[in-house]
């Protein structure tokens, strides 16, 4: 009866190109090609200052505190959740962390601080979720008007300069000569890349966001993993914090203003789906870069800001339809 | 029943389909099709999980696009763009997943895109009207218009995509295996409408896996191998030995592997007085290491809710589950799994499978921890032990990297299962298990299930076949509302016996109050 095993289907040879293990990086080339045509377009009307090595250090210093969101954003989303409070959140850990008293404990103390406030701000999300069945969207919400009026009323309304020479230097701190700040955002991605495709905390991720009804009769804890999931948003918005921080010299209410859209809309052009289920860290990189790089052009090239978003806005329409669109249809017979 | 072979229809044909093909990335699902059907028969078409049928039908209603070959749909040559063109040429059908919207009411689904309206509003009136129409023609006038589709029974939903179908003024209907989410008599009561809707003229293409249905029901067999054709226009009174043989090119002996002499002694699992309110009550049973325990009962006499239950995904209202004479901890399907349960559920796309993901993922999804180190998944170790279940149970195509999505429906039950075969799994909950899967898979699966058992594992099955119940379990539960009626050694029992006790008010007429 065993021999009923060997019928197999038809098999046809298909090229790595156009099978699934090659999706991912099509999924990519869309976004990567628009980088690539970005950087043409700078090369031509920004001849002598677009390709110096201090721009395009600039560009990835530019990105990296919004990266490192992005990719905890990117988490959440792919865990069928959306984190609104992100800005909030750097800003609440920002100021936190700038505090006269934190300043006291030295670089150490405020880096924890913020690492802790981010986290702990997450894990309430991450409950009021799992536990009480809140919608993302609200309870995401009700933290980012919450949490940016707590910062508000910690820093009282003032700027609080930062008088700790470790962090005053770590935006200008380089290694290898690149900056510190790009390094922690590639350290950030490497991390993220490796947790998603190699570890269960992953798979379990993947999981969630993909079927949660699946994924529990599968013996996985849905409610942890989402608690989870939000609070590696909150740490990464905590380490953010501490960087743009750096940048500033500085902590204040109103930075991370608007963090959120652009974290939402980095992963969205990357190829993370707001259904939950599918998502990729390279292409969140990917789409952290491409705005970045294209404020740089608009900075370069002296041109006017409200420009600047009605690009962004084409390019978010257009990376996503470019996704839908299957290179391998092209070669299809009709 | 009637014989409906003795009056083979010998009309012009409908619809012919010559040399079709269609590909997808790595898969050749048709590989040069023939088809012939003609007005007023019904044509059944048989073949192995991926043979290619699925694949087929949607390239006639327009759901996919053939790379090559010719549709003749009443004399003249077509292709249909969509399946809006399909349905305007007067082909419905119902696919393999009902594609019912759950929380609109029966009627919305039954027009759905096609509501009576005027400026843009739609006429109510007019669409219950229709609705009810419908659904009187296939003798279920009873089934409440304006009752969300998702809270009625599975014998209902699918009159009612019938009813969707029809609501179209078909010239022929497709259906895709759609008694394997039935029980036994509301498949009779479909046979009865293919019949009626038969000699109205409507073609019917009637795919299904259970062999004894094309003797009861059809004019005439297409059979499907690997996407090609090996016979057409085949008597339905083909012998069943001839028909396995086209369809796999083997002989298929016997179906259920013997049972082993000795009884098995000891207890795996212990249940008490275990109730849901207006689900099932005072269910107490037990299962033995080694022993097949099979429930019997219609859809919806709340067999799956007790095997969810057991298992944790539902929380008691009363009484408890011991493992092992411990108590496990009701409402927790971490603790079940710890302690050793499997559960393949009911609903394969809703309730177990990523589809995006790979079958390697799907089928790890439950042993994560077991094949990672510190956090990380030795993917490695993971491929290795799919692809070995994935070779037990005959997966077709047998390349675990495919996304699940991919694969055909009886291909997707058997990663349902695997998932559960991977080790350390001491009792396994199978509700309904060899849903769609085809002939040979289906021994294949037994064998694995009794060979699983004969290593000590307790196994619990669900299953609308009573066959399957009888043959493959060492003691049988018969269950009737919600309430275990019947328990018997499955020697001791016969089919009409679990049948008669089984039968004690249909669904459907449930629906109707
Ligand atoms: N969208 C798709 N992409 C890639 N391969 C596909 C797709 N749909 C079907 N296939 C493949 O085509 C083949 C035929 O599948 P099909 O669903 O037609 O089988 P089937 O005869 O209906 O089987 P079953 O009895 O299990 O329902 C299978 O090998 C399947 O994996
Ligand atoms: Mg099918």
């Amino acid at each position: 009866m065993t021999d009923l095993a060997s019928a197999a289907a038809p098999k046809m040879k298909t090229s790595w190109w156009r099978d699934d293990a090659s999706e991912p990086v099509r999924r990519n080339l869309g976004l990567t090609g628009v980088l690539v045509a970005l950087v043409v377009i700078g090369l031509v009307s920004a001849p002598d200052t677009f390709a110096t090595s201090g721009n395009v250090l600039n560009i990835l210093t530019q990105a990296s505190a919004i990266g490192v969101i992005a990719i905890g954003m990117t988490f959440v989303i792919i865990g069928g959740g959306i984190d609104l409070s992100v800005g909030a959140l750097t800003a609440l850990s920002a100021v936190w962390c700038t505090t006269v008293a934190t300043q006291g404990f030295g670089g150490g103390g405020m880096l924890f601080t913020a690492l802790v406030v981010g986290t702990v701000a997450g894990t309430i999300n991450g409950v009021l979720i799992a536990y009480g069945r809140l919608v993302p969207f609200i309870a995401t919400l009700a933290m980012m008007v919450g949490a940016r009026g707590l910062a508000t009323k910690i820093s009282n309304k003032q700027t609080q300069p930062v008088n700790v020479e470790s962090i005053n230097r770590l935006a200008e701190n380089k290694l290898l000569g690149i900056p510190v700040l790009v390094l922690i955002f590639a350290g950030v991605t490497a991390v993220g890349w490796v947790v998603l495709n190699r570890t269960t905390f992953g798979r379990r991720t993947v999981a969630v966001g993909g079927n949660a009804e699946a994924a529990r009769l599968a013996g996985i804890n849905v409610r942890r993993q989402t608690v989870l999931l939000y609070a590696l948003s909150g740490l990464c918005c905590g380490l953010a914090a501490l960087m743009v921080v750096a940048q500033a010299n500085a902590g204040s209410s109103s930075q991370g203003d608007l963090y959120e859209l652009d974290a939402i809309a980095a992963a969205i052009i990357g190829g993370t789906t707001l259904t939950g289920g599918r998502g990729t860290v390279i292409g969140s990189l990917l789409g952290v870069v491409v705005f970045t790089t294209i404020t740089n052009l608009f900075i370069l090239n002296n041109l006017p800001t409200e420009v600047q978003n009605i690009v962004k806005g084409a390019i978010i329409v257009g990376a996503v339809l470019v996704q839908q669109f299957q290179p391998r249809d092209l070669f299809r017979k009709r | 029943m009637t014989d409906s072979a003795d009056t083979p229809v010998d009309g012009p044909p409908l619809l012919t389909l010559t040399e079709v093909v269609k590909t997808f990335p790595g898969v050749r699902a048709l590989d040069g099709v023939e088809l012939t059907v003609r007005q007023g028969e019904v044509h059944c078409l048989l073949g192995q999980n991926g043979a290619g049928k699925s694949t087929l039908i949607k390239v006639l209603s327009g759901a996919h696009r053939p790379d090559a070959g010719q549709i003749t749909w009443q004399g003249r040559s077509v292709s249909f763009a969509d399946p809006q063109a399909a349905m305007r040429a007067g082909i419905a059908t119902i696919y393999q997943e009902l594609d019912l919207v759950p929380d609109m009411t029966v009627a919305e689904n039954i027009l759905l895109g096609h509501e009576p309206r005027t400026a843009g509003f739609v006429r109510r009136g007019a669409m219950r009207a229709a609705a009810h129409t419908a659904l009187t023609r296939l003798g279920h006038g009873e089934i409440p218009l304006g009752r969300p589709v998702g809270r009625l029974p599975a014998a209902a939903q699918q009159i009612v995509s019938m009813a969707r179908a029809l609501s179209r003024e078909a010239r022929m209907l497709i259906m895709d295996e759609p008694s394997a989410v039935l029980a036994h008599d509301e498949v009779s009561n479909l046979f009865r409408i293919i019949r009626e809707l038969r000699d109205q003229g409507i073609a019917v293409v009637y795919i299904s896996h259970r062999l004894e249905e094309i003797r009861q029901i059809c004019d005439r067999v297409t059979v499907l191998q690997d996407g090609r054709t090996t016979a057409a226009d085949l008597p339905a009174t083909t012998p069943t030995a001839e028909l396995v043989g086209r369809m796999t090119g083997r002989t298929l002996e016997h179906v259920f592997p013997p049972r082993p002499p000795r009884a098995p002694s000891g207890e795996l699992l212990r249940v008490e007085g275990l109730t849901r309110h207006g689900e099932f009550s005072d269910a107490s049973f037990t299962v033995g290491p080694g022993e097949i325990v099979g429930i019997a009962g219609l859809v919806g006499s709340g067999r799956s809710e007790l095997l969810e239950t057991v298992f944790g995904a539902r929380r008691p209202d009363a009484g408890h589950v011991l493992v092992d004479g411990r108590r496990l901890k009701p409402g927790s399907v971490a603790a079940a799994v710890r302690a050793g349960l499997g559960l393949a559920p009911e609903e394969r796309k809703s309730q177990a499978l990523l589809l995006g993901e790979p079958v390697q993922n799907n089928i790890g999804l439950a042993s994560l921890s077991r094949h990672a180190t510190a956090g990380f998944v030795r993917r490695g170790a993971e491929r290795a032990a799919a692809t070995e279940v994935a070779d037990r149970l005959e997966l077709r195509p047998q390349d675990v990297g495919r996304r699940a999505r991919t694969l055909s429906g009886g291909n997707q039950q058997k990663v349902v299962v695997g998932r559960w075969l991977l080790g350390g799994t001491r009792l396994l909950l199978l509700d309904e298990p060899t849903r769609g899967v085809d002939v040979g898979a289906r021994a294949e699966l037994y064998q694995v299930v009794r060979s699983l058992a004969e290593d000590g594992v307790g196994v619990l099955l669900v299953s609308s076949e009573v066959p399957e119940v009888l043959g493959l379990a060492d003691r049988v539960l018969v269950m009737r509302e919600g309430r275990i009626v019947h328990e018997a050694r499955a020697e001791e029992i016969d089919e009409h016996t679990v049948l008669d006790l089984v039968m004690a008010g249909s669904l459907l007429e449930g629906a109707a109050q």
